[in-house]
């Protein structure tokens, strides 16, 4: 069972995302692969371990500093990386990203039976680029998967994920695109012989120039949306506290729901 | 000079910060107050490969360098002093000296399944009368054959009730004085070796501190480790690295400590505003920070010294002298920045300043610290 897994280096989700001038301050922020992307992996994972064969294949776009995140999938356990690692690849949005991903898979020829990828990057929240990424390979997609399981012949894939009020259960022929949702599994720790064992593992490193790939039709050259601002979401004011005994405190909360925030 | 981590310093880092936040630090205050050993915070440290840290790959560890053994340790105690304790005594006391001094055999019997994990390590030194004097050792070992008979008393042995393996030291020439003693290697369960009441301690409440008895305890010949005569070298040896694991110790129940006190001082309002605003508690997060740094310097400088394989005694113990009194000037400030709710238990740091307290006695007390320091410094 071949996967390949497309990760993202997003900024530690615990951590206060600063603006200035209409840009986020980098130099402050940590580092993490982002979490959706995690039970990606681990899904990934489980699959070879399953069918006691195939590659885990880590795919990432992002600067140099997106090592990081590459070799912490290496450590818990993929076999190997393809970094996007390219000025060019650089400030696009999601169908820019999702472009240089399907372009990457196409001309490195990679050889999958399923491609992962976390439902939505927690910086941007487009929730855009695995969806797209199908569409451009001309694969099915199933999103915000909670549930998956793939046929012994490695056929098709049977998914789960979760609707308004219920659970749909999806059948798709693979390869297909399955993005992942909190739920899926419980991602692993990396073994500290897993630590040791990345450091021998393969990385390839990849421009576009190398690939191939036209640098007009990927990063901040072939996005189609751009970031006109960003701003911080407004100081949350302070809670208030309502006197009086239980009884008299809940007449007045039912009281001011109803009429002040009018959610009642 | 050069201060930054290695890749994998870092990922080992990352990799220990989650799991100690996610499996080891959510039950710490449980484990203190209920006096528990948490067998199945064990159980996950082996299987990650914890206690195999510092050891080559054949003898199933991972053959990580000490500066990252420390950062793990470090990173444990931020979580749980108990969990860090059992740790150390697992893999710097009990696993160490049979890395360093055992034979092949003795490391393929004892060493793998210690580093692995699948069985439980302890260090058995102290005894009633030779605590910092550890040359008063009364345990007796006399050969009988293929056999040692080993007869005394060990007391305050991390681990020792709980261990699978002891590694202790007996008096095997008593005329000889430090010279006259060894060490030895023995199994739970041998007839005539038995544990002793545990320790009701003022912290590390989550570890296990036991009394150990032999009386006419047999051993076969091969569990003496190394030769006989090298006890007393053996365990200065293994305490100088031991001694690095109780300066990552301390620095990881400062930090802790120093965190649970910087996050309350923004939280908790006098005056109509966070206490934060006041000097008097800026100047003691100040102090705290900058003490903590400085210890993390020296812990790491001494871990690193290690791996260059110079000498680092004099270094590790400064590091373990002065990592421990931080720890304790940190969580005073931390309990202080409380107020009362930190002489409660609800709040963390009450746990904390009594897990530090060990530390500056445990491994050397901060008295033989700078007895070794000042020996180095006068080549004595």
């Amino acid at each position: 069972m071949n996967s390949i897994v497309c990760i993202k280096q997003v900024p530690d989700t615990e951590i206060r995302i600063e603006i200035e001038d209409g840009r986020v301050v980098e130099e402050r922020l940590q580092y993490v692969i982002n979490p959706y992307d995690e039970y990606a992996l681990e899904e990934a994972l489980r699959l070879r371990e399953k069918f006691g064969e195939g590659r885990v294949t880590v795919l990432t776009l992002g600067p140099e500093r997106a090592r990081e995140a590459i070799m912490q999938a290496l450590a818990v356990g993929a076999d190997e990386a393809i970094h996007l690692a390219d000025e060019a690849f650089q400030g696009g949005d999601a169908y820019a990203t999702a472009k240089a991903l399907a372009e990457a898979i196409v001309r490195l020829d990679l050889e999958y039976d399923i491609i992962l990828c976390g439902k939505q990057g927690v910086d941007h929240d487009n929730a855009q680029v695995g969806i797209a990424l199908a569409e451009m390979l001309n694969l099915p997609h199933v999103s915000v998967v909670t549930g998956l399981e793939v046929a012994a012949d490695k056929s098709k894939a049977t998914a789960r994920r979760e609707v308004e009020e219920g659970k749909e259960v999806v059948e798709t022929p693979l390869p297909a695109v399955i993005t992942a949702q909190k739920g899926l599994n419980e991602p692993r720790y990396p073994t500290f012989t897993g630590i040791r064992a990345a450091r021998k593992k393969p990385i390839h490193r990849k421009t576009a120039a190398e690939l191939g790939i036209d640098p007009k039709v990927v990063g901040a050259a072939g996005a189609k949306l751009e970031i006109v601002s960003l701003s911080s979401p407004p100081e949350r004011s302070a809670g208030r506290i309502i006197p009086g005994s239980p009884v008299e405190a809940c007449r007045e909360l039912v009281r001011l729901l109803r009429e002040e925030a009018k959610v009642v | 000079m050069h201060f930054e981590l290695n890749e994998e310093q870092k990922l080992i880092r990352k990799m220990v910060r989650d799991f100690a936040e996610n499996e080891v630090k959510p039950i710490a205050q449980e484990v203190d107050r209920e006096h528990r050993f948490p067998v199945e915070t064990f159980r996950k440290m082996a299987k990650l490969g914890f206690f195999g840290l510092p050891f080559p790959e054949e003898y199933g560890g991972m053959g990580a360098d000490s500066v990252s053994y420390a950062i793990a340790l470090e990173e444990i105690s931020r979580a749980c002093g108990s969990t860090a304790i059992t740790f150390i005594a697992q893999t710097s006391l009990a696993a160490s000296p049979i890395y360093r001094f055992g034979n092949e055999e003795q490391k393929r019997k004892y060493l793998v399944p210690l580093a692995r994990g699948e069985k439980i390590g302890s260090f058995g030194l102290t005894e009633p009368e030779a605590g910092s004097d550890a040359g008063a050792t009364r345990t007796t070992a006399v050969l009988d054959g293929d056999e040692w008979v080993i007869n005394g008393q060990k007391i305050f042995i991390t681990n020792g009730s709980i261990a699978d393996i002891v590694v202790f030291t007996a008096k095997t020439d008593p005329a000889r004085g430090t010279h006259g003693i060894s060490s030895f290697i023995v199994e739970k369960g041998t007839p005539g070796f038995r544990p002793g009441r545990d320790e009701d301690k003022m912290g590390l409440r989550g570890s296990i501190t036991s009394e150990l008895f032999f009386e006419d305890c047999r051993i076969p010949k091969e569990n003496l480790l190394g030769s006989e005569g090298e006890g007393f070298k053996q365990f200065l040896i293994t305490l100088d690295a031991g001694r690095i694991g109780i300066g990552a110790m301390a620095l990881g129940l400062a930090q802790a400590a120093f965190e649970a006190a910087l996050k309350y001082s923004k939280e908790r309002e006098q005056f109509g505003q966070p206490i934060c605003n006041f000097q008097a508690v800026q100047w003691m997060l100040a102090d705290m920070a900058t003490e903590i740094d400085a210890a993390r310097l020296m812990v790491y400088r001494a871990a690193w010294l290690k791996d260059q394989g110079v000498h680092f005694t004099k270094e590790a113990a400064m590091a373990k002298l002065y990592a421990s009194e931080v720890a304790e000037r940190v969580c005073f400030k931390a309990i202080q920045i409380h107020g009362g709710y930190g002489y409660t238990r609800e709040y963390e740091v009450e746990r904390i300043y009594r897990d530090q307290r060990l530390c500056t006695i445990g491994e050397g007390t901060s008295e033989i610290q700078r007895l070794v320091i000042a020996r180095v410094l006068l080549g004595l």
